[in-house]
């Protein structure tokens, strides 16, 4: 993948969420504001020339891997994998029909790109971790990303993997938080509070970064940065549902049935914008 | 029988250097001669299964064969949801080797024992099960494993068990062993119940009743095929485990006969621990006795069986 030195968020954003809007049309159900969320992380890493991948070969033994730990978000990474050509655009509107092989979180065995089957939480750091392992053990250059939720780090897994990532060292190993600040009955800091979040990955013996997602050409500035011989942090400052007004830190669109049409003409009008 | 497992897993990594060996928080000095001879294939992780059973898939999912050792009960609880999703599911190459499966660490308690095992790793879809019965079994089994083509449990027994199994018949993970020719009474046997049927055959061939037995090693995928034969010309078939009835070698043995539709079906009993938590420290053998897995009890079961008798179910 070449790197896009002008990579034009605003426009994919906008493209990505009409995809996932024409999703949710055809499955009547989908979650919407996590997706939202995730869009311009998921943009940076495939499209903003981090990731080296190969959609015509998928198994290629030096590609970056790149772990969806948040597996409910999968319908941001759908619409993205498939432009880039994993798999036929025509899979997107069979998502969770018993014909199609997106399911509301992803498997790896059935979608091409898709490293982990995530949706259980606290799953995705520990695999990523035995990824950047054992390709260490192989001398290979690869890193390894792993994208998680903000209510997923509230599974004591996510920090039993801290501590192991530490141990290693794995400076070849990139988590990136969404951190939009709400899970799925209210706010983070109501249900389970994270802060101090990144006092307590330095903690845990990360490098630690933080980048307000209004201006995601931030976290790929950072992502291009040389890892420091640590695993990295980056904890992004993002909205549930961002992108469309009446969405955005709605929580009753954190999992969303079948939508009417005026909230289909709504969401359609705002992305034309 | 631990030993002679980690000892097994050890040469294979020793001719292959994509497998891993994992230990949790294991005691002091194990498996000390391969982290000196291959440090890069040795980890020892903490007491963190479910972080382990993570990492073992991503590493699997990047061409390593991963061993990873700890308590089985703490193998198989802990960690359950890793477990089925991150090996099931993925059908990855990860063996898990669980210490004292069973009662064996009957004096620690009910937190120690491993006795529903066999039926949490049997309910997940692609996982092998194998329960050898003494350190000459595990050292074939774990050969078998380099290639097996998905997850495994191996339960790990005490140690020191009297070896009875030959090399004959060989090793093939999911086929069973005839260890004695078919009679009047058929034991299904796994782990290191297949020493007490043994004995208990001794006892009953004393009072002129015939004994076969049926040893599976391997729990799942299992041999309904060499069990079905055998169990067809006896009158009464017993399964012994030293496991809860409920989802294990006993549930294998009914669901197999009760589907297969025999003309004239044999009487059929589990033994096994009931479906409560043992209530007894004391010793591996003062709980197989309590639970009436000894060679005399089994026999005497046995023989009530074979004379058509068969007392409540699970007692």
């Amino acid at each position: 993948m070449t790197a896009s030195p002008t990579l034009d968020f605003r426009a994919l954003g906008r493209e990505t969420r009409r995809a996932i809007t024409e999703m949710v049309i055809a499955a009547g159900r989908g979650h919407v504001g996590s997706a939202f969320s995730l869009i311009e992380i998921l943009l940076a890493l495939y499209k903003g020339g981090v990731l080296r991948v190969d959609p015509k070969n998928p198994a290629w033994e030096d590609r970056d891997r790149l772990i969806l730990s948040k597996g409910h978000g999968a319908l941001a990474l759908y619409p993205i994998l498939s432009d880039l050509g994993f798999f036929p655009k025509e899979e997107l509107l069979k998502y969770c029909r018993r014909d199609g092989i997106l399911g509301g979180h992803p498997e790896h065995l059935k979608i091409p790109g898709v490293e982990a089957s995530t949706g259980a939480l606290g799953h995705g750091l520990s695999i990523g971790i035995g990824m950047a392992l054992a390709g260490r053990m192989n001398k290979k250059g690869f890193r390894v990303y792993v994208v998680l939720g903000d209510g997923e780090c509230d599974e004591g897994s996510i920090w039993e993997g801290a501590l192991h990532a530490s141990k290693h060292k794995l400076a070849n190993l990139t988590a990136i938080i969404d951190y939009n600040k709400q899970q799925s009955y209210s706010d983070v800091a109501e249900v389970l509070p994270l802060e101090p979040f990144a006092d307590k990955w330095k903690a845990f013996g990360f490098e630690v970064f933080e980048a307000d997602m209004d201006h995601p050409e931030r976290l790929l500035e950072i992502l291009k940065t040389p890892p420091a011989g640590k695993p990295r942090v980056v904890i992004c400052h993002t909205v549930k549902g961002k992108g469309v007004s009446f969405i955005e830190r709605n929580l009753s669109w954190h999992h969303k049935g079948k939508l009417t049409d005026q909230e289909v003409e709504n969401i359609f009008n705002e992305l034309e914008i | 029988m631990r030993k002679r497992c980690l000892e097994a897993v050890y040469k294979l990594a020793k001719r292959n250097k994509d497998v891993v060996f994992i230990g949790s928080d294991l005691g002091v000095g194990v498996m000390d001669a391969m982290k000196k001879e291959l440090p890069g294939q040795w980890l020892m992780e903490g007491v963190s299964e479910q972080h382990i059973i993570g990492a073992a898939a991503g590493m699997a999912m990047t061409g390593k064969i991963v061993y990873f050792n700890t308590i089985a009960t703490f193998i198989t609880r802990r960690c359950y949801e890793q477990t089925a999703i991150d090996l099931g599911l993925a059908s990855l190459k990860v063996r898990l080797l669980g210490s004292g499966g069973g009662l064996v660490y009957a004096p620690l308690g009910p937190t120690h024992l491993a006795t529903e095992d066999l039926a949490l790793m049997r309910a997940i879809p692609n996982m092998a099960i194998v329960a050898p019965c003494d350190a000459e079994e595990m050292e074939r089994a774990m050969i078998a494993s380099e290639s097996w083509n998905g997850p495994m449990y191996v339960r790990i027994a005490k140690g020191g068990e009297a070896v009875v199994s030959k090399p004959e018949p060989g090793f093939a993970i999911g086929r069973a062993i005839e260890c004695r020719a078919p009679g009047d009474v058929l034991f299904v046997t796994t782990g290191v119940m297949l020493q007490r049927a043994l004995e208990a055959a001794a006892l009953l061939e004393k009072d002129g009743v015939s004994c076969g037995i049926v040893h599976c090693h391997t729990v799942k995928p299992f041999d309904a095929a060499a069990v079905l034969a055998a169990a067809s010309k006896a009158r009464a078939v017993l399964s012994l485990e030293e496991h809860t009835i409920l989802g294990g070698l006993g549930s294998c043995v009914a669901e197999t006969l009760a589907e297969a539709g025999l003309e004239k079906p044999p009487l059929f009993k589990r033994l096994g621990i009931p479906d409560a938590f043992p209530d007894e420290y004391g010793s591996q053998n003062s709980l197989m006795d309590r639970y009436g897995l000894s060679a005399e009890k089994i026999a005497a079961e046995a023989r009530r069986l074979a004379e058509g008798r068969l007392s409540p179910a699970g007692g």
